[in-house]
């Protein structure tokens, strides 16, 4: 990231290190107006269109840990979601059978055989697989860092995106569909909307308190460091590759939650969430929000899902939007919405 | 009928030559990466978008300016080029004294905004583009039938990868080239134009991927996504090889095509994803790529 060229980390011009802050006062009011308004906008706003939006902040706040936080640009994030995905919808509706392992002539019999999983733990199984998938490709990733460490992500998503259209549980271009979102726990009905709702709610402020709390330990303070010189930490005794990789996992897994959650809220696990269109929207979602900033991603979300929902009908004209705000954000607004506003107030959020 | 492990030869010469012609855009294409990247430090995520204007610049000559294929690939590229070069002056060059990864990010948002706005022109289906005529038909090489125009293609790519080694490796121009690589303020200070320098790689760059472009239009339907999926394996190709040398990604990317060739024969199911698998694998064994240098 630190090249001897001179050229400034992104944390530069991100973040900036903002003068002594006195307290974090102001992070809890920002907190309360969002968990309050998540609370209260079903009443006037679709509350489906919430619960993606929910999903999808959780999946750009995941992004932006990695990104915002340790300075690695993951550009093959679609894959931990769409993974996740086809995961809990595989489980939640077929359950798990499998009656044994071939490898050649190895025959390990297993005799799995389990009935649909209840929400809660096809979630579990998402997340799982997410982390795994995360472990796999953050130890490939990491070996390169800067614009090599996007591309190889990007590579990965790709050929997990093949792996998805080919392998025989994913349903190829149908996806899996009708995915039943069940009882929660055996006992709350989630074909219930206020139901879903409530437990889409608990998740997404539940993963956002997990990943403020990250940052804001020990753990992420290495992390930020590791940002800002990699040299350095290094040098400072930490083993910057472990807690990348630790980051990267991290990461992955709560993409994957939020992956998981997307999944039951649509009842359908399909392609177009491992497509690397997926990877770039999530980047284009925390840079307008505010790369670096704990709630620049929720209201990146907020933004560019809302405007696609304006455009839907328009076809191709939201591919070209897009294209437009990553080139007016990366020329003119790079501290992204909250990250003008923190300037503004003269304190992080 | 002859075979070779219990393939036909003629399924299996096939398949190579299919893999050779993959391999020449892969050349083409991670060849322009790898000269915007040395001098600019920037991926350029429209290189694919960017061949598929070279594709459909040579469709609009055709049908709409009657110029055959022998100006479009002459006219395609410096046209395309010329867009290259705008972009380079109005945007690019804000970046360059930013983190790298923003000039990933401009140049992924204008992919997007070109493959959107020919989506939105043309839609997702392909446009024919017919074979020259002079280069219709093809031989008979007892072993394989070598249809002329695929010949053309990888001669050709073949010829303008070497010509490009050339100047870079082996003429003056190159020398100032590979030195404003090393150090950019070093040779400005020798009163060389870098500005200028960095304008024209970037747009010669450019013009690589429309050459490429046109010589994939009569071969693939031009179509607006054409350069999408594409870009990605170049992604792929230019981790492999490293970015490090210009014959290194001249290489590579004929021998991946080559290998995605032989998966297809040997392996169907693989031949998607067999070039990711073989970077993963390089990345393990030697995570700089075969002929890069860790900086």
């Amino acid at each position: 990231m630190n090249d001897p060229a001179g050229a400034p980390a992104l944390s530069e011009i991100a973040i900036k290190p903002l003068k002594h802050v006195n307290g974090a006062a102001h992070r809890w009011v920002a907190f309360i107006v969002m968990v309050a308004f998540f609370a209260l906008a079903p009443t006037f706003i679709y509350p489906v269109f919430l619960m993606k939006v929910m999903c999808f902040a959780l999946f750009a706040c995941a992004f932006n840990l990695l990104l915002g936080y340790v300075g690695l640009l993951s550009f093959g994030h679609a894959m931990f979601l769409g993974i996740a995905g086809y995961a809990a919808a595989y489980v939640a509706k077929e359950g798990l059978n499998i009656e044994a392992i071939r490898l050649g002539t190895i025959h390990i019999p297993l005799n799995i055989a389990l009935p649909p999983f209840t929400p809660e733990l096809a979630i579990l199984t998402g997340v799982l697989a997410a982390a795994i998938l995360g472990y796999v490709a953050g130890l490939l990733a990491i070996r390169r860092q800067g614009i090599y460490f996007a591309m190889i992500t990007l590579a990965l998503a790709q050929m997990v995106y093949f792996f998805c259209l080919q392998a025989p549980f994913t349903g190829g271009e149908d996806g899996i569909q009708a995915v039943p979102r069940g009882k929660l726990f055996g006992v709350i009905d989630l074909s219930d909307v206020k139901a879903m709702y409530a437990t889409v709610f608990v998740i997404f402020i539940g993963g956002f308190l997990v990943i403020f709390r990250i940052i804001h330990s020990p753990f992420g303070q290495v992390m930020k460091a590791i940002r800002e010189n990699e040299p350095r930490a290094t040098s400072l005794g930490y083993d910057t590759d472990r807690y990348k990789l630790i980051a990267f996992v991290l990461s992955a897994t709560l993409a994957g939650l939020a992956g998981a959650t997307n999944a039951l809220v649509f009842q359908l696990a399909a392609l177009n969430a491992v497509h690397w269109t997926m990877s770039g929207e999530v980047v284009l979602m925390t840079l307008v929000g505010g790369l670096g900033t704990v709630f620049g991603p929720v209201v990146g979300v907020l933004a560019v899902l809302g405007m696609e929902n304006y455009l839907a009908q328009l076809g191709a004209w939201v591919t070209i939007v897009q294209g437009a705000i990553f080139v007016i954000c990366v020329l003119t607004f790079r501290r992204g919405i909250v990250g003008e506003l923190a300037r503004w107030i003269k304190k992080p959020l | 009928m002859s075979e070779v492990f219990g393939i036909p030869t003629q399924a299996l010469f096939g398949q190579l030559l299919i893999g050779l012609i993959n391999g020449s855009f892969y050349a083409l294409l991670s060849l322009g990466l790898a000269v915007i990247f040395g001098l600019l430090n920037i991926i350029n995520f429209a290189h694919g978008a960017q061949y598929m204007m070279g594709a459909f610049c040579a469709w609009f000559l055709l049908n709409k300016l009657g110029l055959s294929y022998w100006w479009a690939l002459l006219l395609a590229p410096l046209i395309v080029g010329a867009t290259g070069v705008v972009i380079e002056r109005l945007m690019l060059s804000r970046l360059y004294k930013l983190d790298h990864l923003y000039g990933f990010l401009l140049t992924f948002g204008l992919a997007l905004m070109i493959q959107g706005l020919f989506r939105h022109e043309f839609g997702s289906t392909g446009l024919p583009y017919s074979i020259p005529s002079a280069l219709e038909g093809g031989q008979n090489l007892g072993f394989m039938f070598l249809p002329n125009y695929r010949a053309w293609v990888i001669v050709s790519s073949l010829i303008v990868c070497l010509g490009t080694w050339f100047m870079i490796e082996k003429t003056k121009l190159g020398s100032y080239l590979r030195a404003a690589t090393e150090n950019r303020e070093l040779v400005q200070a020798f009163g060389i134009n870098t500005p200028r320098m960095i304008t024209l790689t970037y747009g010669f760059g450019v013009a690589l991927a429309a050459f490429a472009g046109v010589m994939a239009a009569p071969i693939y339907s031009v179509s607006p996504l054409m350069g999408a999926d594409l870009i990605i394996v170049v992604f792929a190709v230019v981790v492999i090889g490293g970015m490090g040398s210009i014959m290194g990604s001249i290489v590579t990317g004929f021998v991946l095509g080559l290998a995605e060739g032989l998966t297809k024969v040997f392996y169907p199911e693989a031949s998607n994803v067999v070039i990711f698998v073989i970077m993963a694998i390089v990345l393990m064994i030697k995570p700089a790529g075969l002929f890069g240098a860790e900086k």
